[in-house]
């Protein structure tokens, strides 16, 4: 049973993509970076360049750390759904294979966060 | 053997309750926080309402306890006479 | 009416007369149709009788030292505003725990007055449905006084004045918003496991005992009265969650796996709300009684434990999640303390970072996790707020689907890395926070696809509309003045103000 209830129940999904007006949900986590206590919810156009989101939606949260300056991001590698997963800056959000509330991780190799602590 | 636990504000009409678990649980030990004693005995501690009446000079309703109690742990046990909380571990 | 009475009934006898002899069997219409909600769950229950209440708490009683217990409360709170009690606090950076006390519970409280009331009315058995009604009544007791607890605070400090308002947007007050409704929206006996089991009696003793006495012990009388006053109801209700699950467990041994599974999933949820009263502990009260770790082992591992112990009689396991519970008492305290100070812009509170001398009382008492983990990052933060260069988190912040918490914590394995996990299901992807809250997504998926999370809400619009300054205004915040650092904020201000003038001729 789906839901213990006195008769057939079907729930009705609050958060499914067409309420988002055109665009798509992205979870978004820097691993080892627990300055930034939880991965990020960010809004994307499906047919933007995912290189874009990067640049403009993604960067810019992370530009305090004391790592951020240093961050090369064609060095990072990348979960998607907690799975290794290579993304295609050139392409769009749709075109990599990202659905709504995709959950990506990226890791930055050298760069362990503050004094090296993860933080 | 798991203990169990009774805590009461700590007030001038809680004392005797507490002096009266003391006496008549030997092993019961009150620990003192602000604001409220918590009295631990392993596996049973019971409240004698003749040994609290024997305390504060006048007759007493177990129930009375519901003003100054805090919390309790344990399965509990209440007639008019006494007051049991216990583990069966 | 004259009635003659020889002898004073004892205490059982009167208990019998009310919950026995008030019930009757219904004959107009089978009993089914008028209890329709009690068998749905599939608990079976054969006889009703069984059940006892071991406060046996009769009407007459019941109002009398309710009465008694009101009369007092409100002589302290009378005497508390008239002389100004709240200039009397060790520090007004204690205010903000009670302002997130304040802006929560009055409503748990009413919502649990609400179920209470239904399952009154849903179960057949008299003896339950008595209990029901006086806790019922306990609980919009505990909302009347903790807003009367708070209301002196309003007249004087910020963030309190949109709490009803609040509790329905504010978005962190979606994380016991919905442990409430998830309760309320099941069966009467899931009620009984949810609120009266696993909220009062493997719970409630860590927010009103330790955090009660940290209140007294920071000079706040009038909370540590109305905590202390309303714990001694939850006595009561202890009792009545611990002989709900004997009872089902003894009527049938059908009811094991079902009244098991409510066990695991409601000890979780009620750990991870639990979460928010850890970092009051540790950080927000000025003085302190104990840690949260040390309040979770004499309250949860220590008195949960014996409980779980007595239960394993009737097969009853410990539940999965308390391994994992184990593991996070050291962390979790420390883990919202950082999400708070780092989201404040949109809390209806302040926060701060704790001074070198906290910074030390939570090292001695967390030597396994806060040097290692937590230390460096208030250091940083610190460093950063000497430079200009105060860390605010402008990304919001993913949700669980389940317990609607920022996806905060981390692996059970790993303090390093944050914990996730993931469902598909009819093709949406859900996310939690933990492998419990996905075991409970997985056991009724159909009720948490409903869930309202506040972050996806905004991001559709229905936050006020689009942008941080409309949501400001939606959720009643007055920027400024209601969130950010407690340095320099207004309360502050006038709490040295008052203060002053408090102790001077000036």
């Amino acid at each position: 049973m789906s839901v213990t209830a006195i008769k057939e129940y079907v729930g009705v999904p609050l958060d499914v993509v067409a309420n988002f007006h055109g665009n798509q949900l992205l979870y978004v986590a820097w691993d080892r970076h627990l300055m930034y206590a939880a991965p990020g919810i960010f809004g994307a156009a499906p047919g933007m360049k995912f290189g874009d989101f990067v640049a403009q939606t993604l960067a810019p949260i992370y530009q305090g750390h004391p790592d951020a300056a240093q961050i090369d991001w064609s060095k990072t590698e990348w979960e998607k759904g907690d799975k290794p997963w290579t993304p295609d800056f050139a392409r769009t959000v749709a075109e990599n294979g990202l659905v709504h509330k995709e959950f990506l991780r990226f890791r930055t190799p050298g760069l362990n966060g503050y004094m090296g602590a993860g933080i | 053997m798991s203990t169990v636990f009774i805590a009461f504000q700590a007030t001038p009409d809680a004392r005797p309750i507490v002096e009266a678990i003391l006496a008549d649980n030997p092993g019961s030990v009150a620990v003192e926080n602000p604001g409220m004693v918590k009295v631990n005995a392993e596996g049973r501690l019971t409240i004698h309402r003749s040994s609290v009446e024997e305390r504060i000079g006048r007759a007493f309703d177990l129930q009375e306890l519901h003003l100054h109690l805090i919390t309790i742990s344990g399965h509990l046990d209440e007639d008019d006479d006494q007051f049991t909380l216990a583990w069966r571990n | 009416m004259d009635m003659k009475v020889d002898k004073k009934l004892s205490l059982k006898d009167r208990y019998r007369h009310q919950t026995r002899g008030l019930g009757w069997e219904t004959t107009y219409q089978p009993m089914d149709k008028v209890f329709p909600y009690d068998k749905y769950e599939g608990i079976k229950i054969h006889d009703w009788d069984q059940w006892e209440d071991p406060f046996r708490l009769t009407m007459d009683a019941y109002w009398k030292y309710q009465a008694e217990k009101e009369r007092k409360l409100y002589a302290v709170l009378d005497a508390f505003n008239q002389s100004h009690g709240h200039l009397n606090v060790t520090d007004a950076r204690y205010i903000n725990a009670i302002k997130i006390f304040f802006s929560a519970f009055p409503m748990l409280e009413y919502t649990a007055h609400r179920g209470f009331s239904m399952a009154g009315r849903q179960f057949r058995g008299v003896g339950t449905r008595v209990a029901c009604q006086l806790q019922s009544l306990d609980e919009i007791r505990h909302a009347q006084t903790q807003i009367h607890t708070a209301s002196n605070y309003n007249k004087y400090y910020n963030g309190m004045h949109a709490f009803t308002h609040q509790l329905e947007r504010m978005w962190y007050m979606s994380v016991p918003k919905s442990f409430f409704d998830d309760a309320i929206t099941g069966g009467p006996f899931e009620w009984m496991v949810a609120i009266g089991f696993s909220f009062e009696y493997v719970l409630t003793n860590l927010v009103f005992v330790p955090f009660m006495s940290g209140a007294a012990y920071n000079g706040d009388l009038g909370t540590m009265t109305f905590g202390f006053s309303a714990q001694s109801d939850e006595a009561r209700h202890m009792t009545l969650g611990l002989e709900c699950i004997k009872f089902m467990l003894e009527q049938d041994p059908d009811n094991l796996p079902i009244v098991q599974a409510w066990i695991d999933k409601w000890t979780w949820r009620g750990t991870r709300v639990l979460a928010l009263v850890a970092a009051m502990m540790d950080y927000m009260l000025p003085k302190r009684v104990m840690s949260w770790k040390e309040a979770w082992e004499i309250y949860f591992e220590q008195n949960g434990g014996a409980l779980f112990k007595d239960l394993e009689r009737y097969g009853i396991k410990v539940p999965d999640c308390v391994a994992q519970a184990t593991v996070e008492k050291e962390h979790i305290s420390h883990q919202l303390w950082a999400a708070m100070y780092q989201w404040n812009f949109g809390t209806a509170f302040h926060t701060w970072i704790p001074s070198p001398e906290e910074l030390d009382w939570l090292s001695a008492k967390y030597p396994n996790s806060f040097d290692k983990y937590y230390r460096p990052r208030w250091e940083l933060w610190a460093q950063m707020e000497k430079e200009g260069k105060r860390h605010l988190n402008t990304g919001l912040a993913q949700l669980c689907q389940v317990c609607q918490y920022p996806m905060i914590f981390t692996e059970p394995d790993d303090p390093g890395k944050l914990c996730h996990r993931e469902v598909d299901y009819k093709q949406e992807k859900y996310h939690f926070c933990s492998d419990h809250c996905q075991h409970i997504f997985e056991r009724e998926p159909e009720k948490y696809v409903q869930a309202w999370l506040p972050m996806p809400q905004f991001y559709q619009g229905n936050c006020g509309g689009g942008g941080v300054e409309e949501f400001f205004k939606w959720v009643h915040l007055v920027p400024g003045q209601d969130n950010m650092d407690f340095e320099g904020s207004q309360d502050q201000q006038n709490f040295a103000r008052w203060k002053g003038m408090a102790t001077s001729n000036q």
